[in-house]
């Protein structure tokens, strides 16, 4: 019965109808710092992952340890906060209760599951003193399958997340899902990458900085891409306080990678402190997707006017 | 594998049943629902479902907000300068004042858009706007005086859908298909994980934050089994709420609409009755008034599923993309 203005629009908005401005979906229950943080953590564990099979293909041993216990670290952390994430977190075992492939969740807990299994292998590896004496030799003799395996199981693990927000009537995440799985692989990347500079010897870096400007690269690309395709469900990645950090994580994914391949090579120093923000810039991103989506809950109109648009196109034929 | 959106007749058959019964669902005629809430009081009188806190919303006769873990029915009110078909308001010769519904609505929808809309998702009763409207400049009496009224008043409630998003992304199983085609909770199984609450396109679903676990209506799942009515349909009072086999309802929703337009209410249009809308047709459906967001509803909804093949190409696409730029950095030429 009321239309409703949002402030200062980018999009021109038409009026639209609402009942009393009340949103029309629910906004996500999950808790921010739990799931935000695990969109960043788990694409970490897989862009490590990812460094991890390159570097024990290429013999780079250093590169192979700091990225193997970063993905480790990584893990720990997404798990624990997926478990905490849980209004019952005692029943977290009744994930694994079906496989449905309907449910991005389900997919994810099985993949999750599957990653940890040379993730956990790779750590051993590379803390011997975890592993029996007798066992140390099959952990050693099976290392480079782990580090290949948790390559491979990680790209799922860093772009599944994507289908995990998009398959929900959230308005902004919906409909940014053929751009959203690149923004995350690219992110995990950079992130990851970033990382790696700032615990790997320059000598064995190479890769890493690399890997900072190709997923860079693809991530600023991507939500480049969702900015301009979206139009009104779009705002909120541009405006609202989600726009705002969605901006200064592009800023600093964009002077990281540029400190990255200008300087790294030379200076230690400048490559952890781009290599810190690149990693400071993929959590950041990922707290402004999930905030935009939120954000896109809360006003009827991005629920509202994109589907009155739809059936009016529909009806005229 | 099973459909993900589109037509599909034989909804329990289709979720694993033989022999299921006929898939049964609501037909909610609001053109005779008095807003007595009496299916708000019934269901949670037999489903004991807790209270969502004494509110006053300081909106309209509806302080129960929207659905939500704890409200699995909800009447909306909704007061309209506009004529019922051809029925007389009784406005003439009153010394009435200018219609002040749409001023008092908007005065709502500014005062809902500063408070924290952040407490709707979870908590239905938490919106309390009656503070903040008490602070706001009384409706001044101006223009011309109204010369036509109605009340909108619909009993709202879990559409059961054909392709239902919540049950299909629930990771655990513990939402599931009945054999008469409902959508229920299995609370014993139900890890809280939340997904089910975004996945819904009309914003049913919703956690019970003392709880952790998601909640909804059943459809009475229990009353059925035994062949009686759900608690709702059986409390309403105008038979605004039917219950019964969804062809059956459906038929008489047609009709029902043919003789509302006959006797001048052209307005009359039915939502959510369609097997080729975007959730394959809706296990209740609605007779409405005016259009459907007027009443909180989406206009065109669409199960967030039906895009999921798609959506898991673009990640297989992306996780291509990432071992491959994997791959460029460590063959890249050595720096």
């Amino acid at each position: 019965m009321s239309p409703r203005r949002g402030e200062e629009l980018m999009v021109p908005r038409a009026t639209f109808s609402s009942y009393y401005g009340r949103p029309v979906v629910k906004k996500p229950v999950w808790k921010e710092l739990d799931i935000a943080g695990y969109l960043f953590t788990g694409g970490i564990a897989a862009g490590s992952a990812l460094l991890a099979g390159g570097a024990e293909l290429t013999g780079r041993r250093h590169l192979r340890r700091v990225t193997r216990l970063s993905s480790m670290a990584a893990l720990g952390v997404s798990g624990a906060a997926l478990v905490h994430d849980l209004g019952r977190p005692e029943r977290f075992y009744n994930m694994l209760r079906v496989f449905k492939p309907t449910s991005p969740m389900s997919v994810g807990s099985w993949l999750l599951s599957a990653f940890a299994v040379p993730t956990a292998l790779g750590f051993v590896d590379e803390v011997p003193g975890l592993v029996p004496p007798p066992l140390r030799g099959l952990v050693r003799r099976t290392s480079p399958l782990a580090s290949v395996g948790g390559a491979v199981l990680g790209s799922g693990v860093a772009t599944y997340t994507a289908v995990l927000l998009s398959d929900t009537a959230v308005p902004s995440w919906n409909a940014a899902y053929p751009e959203l799985p690149f923004v995350f692989a690219g992110s995990a990347l950079s992130g990851a990458a970033g990382l790696a500079l700032v615990l790997a010897p320059r000598a064995e870096a190479g890769p890493a900085r690399r890997l900072a400007f190709l997923g860079a690269a693809l991530e600023l690309s991507a939500s480049q891409r969702i900015e301009h395709r979206l139009g009104l469900v779009g705002e909120p990645y541009k405006r609202h306080p989600s726009g705002r950090k969605m901006k200064l994580a592009k800023a600093m994914t964009l002077s990281g990678v540029v400190a990255s391949t200008l300087l790294s090579r030379r200076s230690r120093t400048a490559a952890v402190v781009s290599g810190a923000a690149l990693f400071a810039a993929s959590a950041l991103t990922r707290f402004a997707i999930f905030e935009a989506g939120v954000t896109s809950t809360q006003d009827p109109a991005y629920t509202v006017v994109p589907q009155r648009e739809r059936a009016e196109q529909r009806d005229r034929g | 594998m099973r459909r993900l959106s589109g037509v599909e007749p034989q909804v329990a058959a289709d979720a694993g049943y033989t022999d299921a019964p006929p898939r049964m669902g609501f037909f909610t005629d609001t053109s005779i629902c008095i807003g007595c809430k009496a299916c708000e009081v019934a269901c949670k009188e037999w489903n004991a479902v807790p209270d969502d806190g004494y509110e006053l919303l300081g909106m309209s006769f509806d302080n129960t907000g929207m659905l939500g873990a704890n409200s699995w029915r909800h009447v909306a009110f909704i007061e309209q300068s506009k004529p019922v078909g051809c029925q007389d308001a009784g406005l003439a010769g009153l010394p009435t004042g200018a219609p002040a519904s749409e001023r008092v609505g908007q005065q709502v929808a500014d005062v809902m858009a500063q408070v924290d809309p952040g407490a709707l998702g979870t908590d239905t009763g938490a919106q309390k706007v009656e503070e903040a409207a008490e602070a706001l400049p009384p409706v001044p009496d101006e223009g011309d005086p109204r010369r036509d009224l109605r009340w909108l008043m619909s009993s709202d409630v879990c559409k059961h859908c054909t392709h239902a998003g919540c049950l299909d992304v629930c990771p655990t199983g513990a939402l599931f298909r009945t054999e008469f085609g409902t959508v229920v909770v299995q609370e014993d199984v139900c890890n809280g994980c939340g997904y089910c609450v975004p996945a819904c396109p009309y914003g049913v679903i919703d956690k019970r934050p003392d709880d952790g676990r998601v909640w909804k209506c059943t459809l009475c799942y229990d009353r059925i089994s035994d062949g009686l009515q759900p608690a709702c349909a059986k409390a309403c009072p105008t038979e605004s709420i039917q219950y019964g086999p969804l062809d059956e309802l459906r038929e008489r929703a047609r009709g029902r609409v043919d003789q509302l337009v006959e006797a001048g209410v052209t307005q009359a249009r039915l939502y959510g009755d369609s097997p080729d809308d975007g959730v394959g047709g809706a296990g209740a459906f609605f007779l409405l008034l005016d259009e459907p967001e007027v009443y909180g509803f989406p206009p065109d909804p669409v199960v967030p599923t039906r895009d999921l093949v798609s959506m898991w190409k673009h990640a297989g696409a992306a996780a291509g993309l990432f071992l491959g730029l994997g791959i460029a950095a460590f063959t890249g030429r050595r720096r």
